[in-house]
């Protein structure tokens, strides 16, 4: 018995003006020899050996353009049968609407989804605000143990890269402060600068943006994971309250966790500054010491203020982010990655509000 | 035409670690025939498939596919054996990033010469014959039921009219009507296109709805073949409770148990 090699596979067209007489194997391997033949052409088939569905597929569709078959054997003819019996049938296709319609429409949908995507964290930030009450009322199922994990993996394991980060920063200012200052004798205005710049600003703005890279993929990784096998709704089955036990200590966590980051990027940051200023500059640290006392504590608290803010819009991105993984690992993947790029984009804009703000009250 | 095996698979060995799945295996899938596969969970009837199309390194014996020796094959071999079988995975398996029909389109993609809209129209046509509807086509793997991606895995196993078809666990999880359903499109399929079809499988209704032919995988290798009727007069404990347990009497005599 001879297996036939698909791929070797053969077919041989002989056309007689309107007759087209095939032999060999009509199968998809060999369907594009049939392109240039006349669609509505009576086909003989008496010497085809083989067929398949694919070639079953090109006859019916050219019985329906007004060719004839003939010579089909029994097999074939049931395959073509069972073709022709599943065929599929198009839906009514539905009306494209001019290209206008849709750009304006595709805008205006844009448009709403950032404002629904805006209310749906107002959502969160408000079920976990409930969450926090609810635990407050019932100490016994606050779910302190997680929270202390939690603050273990978003603080503790946060501290070294926050540490050299900020170190780095503050030598970075005081090399490239030192610099421009010299120009006009006024190097020692170099603390001022390295000051105010990594309590008010840099410090705590940085710190949220690595956290936001750290930990809001993390929340978005872990709640989605779960989400994506159905964990959560079993939890709520089991009448286990997710935002209770998922998310309040997640964003709790980084609640209390970021201000204590933001005050040890800016200690870590003044140490290097004062580092850098003493090796370029020669001002001692009792000088730098001396100097920052003069400093306005006002910077150190506007910096503070922002940090649990920030925590916030992290964590409540993050969650969010997780709870909206569909059920294919796929969009795990891209919730995560859009929610360290929309918490780190937040959290710049917060800054800039928190900028204007602090101008007006004149902090 | 019938008859002659087309999957040999002479005193196979698979083991993971010192953990033996099979031992001393023999097995024969005929053309044209549909075989069913039975086994305890865990009793390595996935690992046999997936040894079988080469997914799967053994550890000796022999395995031949359509008279090549799977693990001996040149690359453009294997490649063109590929093309001669179709797998169905236990979940589909399809393409997360791709539609349906554009599943089904990848193995099309390896026929030369198929215009766009030839490939299209036949991807369509073996969604349709899979059993699913129109609209399904444009659908996204997560958007179907657990029945549906088994049918669209279906669709994709059989997109190059293979000669083989392996299935693993096609109706597993399906409702009944789906599931027969499904049944009596694997019996279509075969006599329509003479496929041969190594379906594993728990579904006592299924094997005695297709199967020609019965494998029972049990003590590291196939215990016993042969017909339905065959199985029921072994009397090694495993099969004669398989065979014969309370749901297996219901699905030989196609009554329900009456209370
Ligand atoms: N990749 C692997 N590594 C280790 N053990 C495996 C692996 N794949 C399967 N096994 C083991 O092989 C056995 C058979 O598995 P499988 O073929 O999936 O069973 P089933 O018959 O239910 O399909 C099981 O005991 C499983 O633990
Ligand atoms: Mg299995």
């Amino acid at each position: 018995m001879k297996v036939a090699d698909t791929t070797l596979s053969d077919l041989s067209i002989d056309v007689f003006d309107k007759r087209v007489i095939l032999s060999g194997h009509l199968v998809v391997w060999t369907l594009s020899k049939l392109s240039d033949t006349p669609d509505a052409a009576k086909i003989d088939l008496a010497a085809v050996t083989r067929m398949d569905t694919a070639g079953a597929w090109e006859l019916t569709r050219r019985r329906a353009a007004g060719g004839t078959l003939t010579g089909l054997s029994h097999h074939h003819a049931s395959l073509l049968a069972t073709v022709t019996g599943a065929l599929p049938v198009p839906d009514l296709a539905v009306e494209v609407p001019a290209w206008w319609r849709r750009t304006l429409e595709g805008t205006g949908r844009r448009v709403a989804g950032v404002l629904v995507y805006l209310s749906e964290l107002a959502e969160y930030l408000g079920r976990t605000l409930a969450a926090l009450w609810r635990g407050l009322c019932h100490p016994s199922r606050f779910p302190a143990t997680s929270l202390i994990h939690h603050c273990q993996e978003t603080g503790l394991r946060a501290v070294p890269i926050v540490a050299v980060m900020s170190f780095l920063i503050g030598v970075v200012l005081a090399f490239q402060g030192s610099d421009q200052l010299r120009q006009f004798g006024a190097e020692v205005f170099v603390v001022d600068l390295i000051a105010i710049s990594i309590l008010r600003e840099l410090g705590i703005l940085l710190t949220a943006i690595i956290v936001a890279g750290r930990t809001a993929s993390a929340l978005t990784a872990s709640i989605g994971s779960m989400k994506m096998r159905q964990e959560i709704d079993a939890m709520r089955t089991l009448g286990l309250d997710p935002d209770l036990v998922l998310v309040l200590p997640r964003i709790l966590a980084l609640v209390l966790m970021l201000p204590i980051l933001g005050l040890v990027s800016a200690l870590t940051g003044l140490l290097g500054g004062a580092v850098m200023s003493w090796i370029e500059l020669g001002i001692s640290p009792a000088v730098f010491v001396a100097r920052l006392a003069d400093v306005s504590v006002s910077h150190a608290v506007v910096g503070l203020t922002k940090a649990p803010v920030f925590a916030l819009i992290i964590g409540v991105i993050g969650c969010h982010a997780g709870m909206r993984v569909g059920k294919d690992a796929e969009s795990l993947g891209r919730m995560t990655s859009s929610a360290v790029v929309s918490a780190v984009f937040a959290v710049i804009i917060a800054d800039a509000a928190f900028s204007i703000f602090f101008a007006q009250v004149g902090l | 035409m019938n008859g002659d095996p087309v999957v040999r698979v002479r005193g196979l060995r698979t083991q993971f670690g010192d953990h033996v799945v099979h031992e001393e295996l023999d097995l024969d899938l005929r053309r044209g025939e549909i075989l069913g596969v039975v086994g305890g969970s865990g009793t390595g009837k996935s690992v046999l498939l997936r040894a079988i199309v080469g997914l799967e390194a053994c550890q000796g014996g022999t395995i031949e596919v359509l008279g090549k020796q799977i693990g001996t094959l040149s690359n453009p071999d294997r490649r063109a054996l590929e093309q001669r079988w179709g797998v169905m995975f236990q979940d589909g398996a399809l393409f997360s990033s791709l539609t349906v029909r554009e599943n089904v389109e990848v193995p099309l993609r390896a026929v030369a010469g198929l215009s766009d809209t030839q490939r299209q129209g036949l991807a369509e046509l073996k969604v349709s014959m899979a059993g699913l509807p129109w609209k399904a086509n444009g659908n996204y793997p997560s958007d179907l039921s657990g029945g549906m991606r088994k049918r669209a895995g279906l669709a994709r196993a059989l997109a190059l009219d293979p000669e083989i078809v392996f299935l693993d666990e096609p109706t597993a999880g399906l409702d009944p009507i789906g599931a027969s359903a499904f049944d009596r499109l694997i019996v279509t399929l075969r006599d329509a296109l003479n496929l041969s079809v190594f379906l594993v499988t728990h579904d006592l209704d299924t094997l005695h709805a297709c199967c020609d032919r019965v494998a029972v995988l049990a003590e590291r290798k196939v215990l016993t073949t042969g017909t339905m009727a065959e199985m029921l007069q072994v009397d090694h404990p495993w099969v004669h409770e398989y065979f014969h347990g309370p749901r297996a009497r219901a699905a030989t005599e196609g009554i329900p148990d009456k209370d």
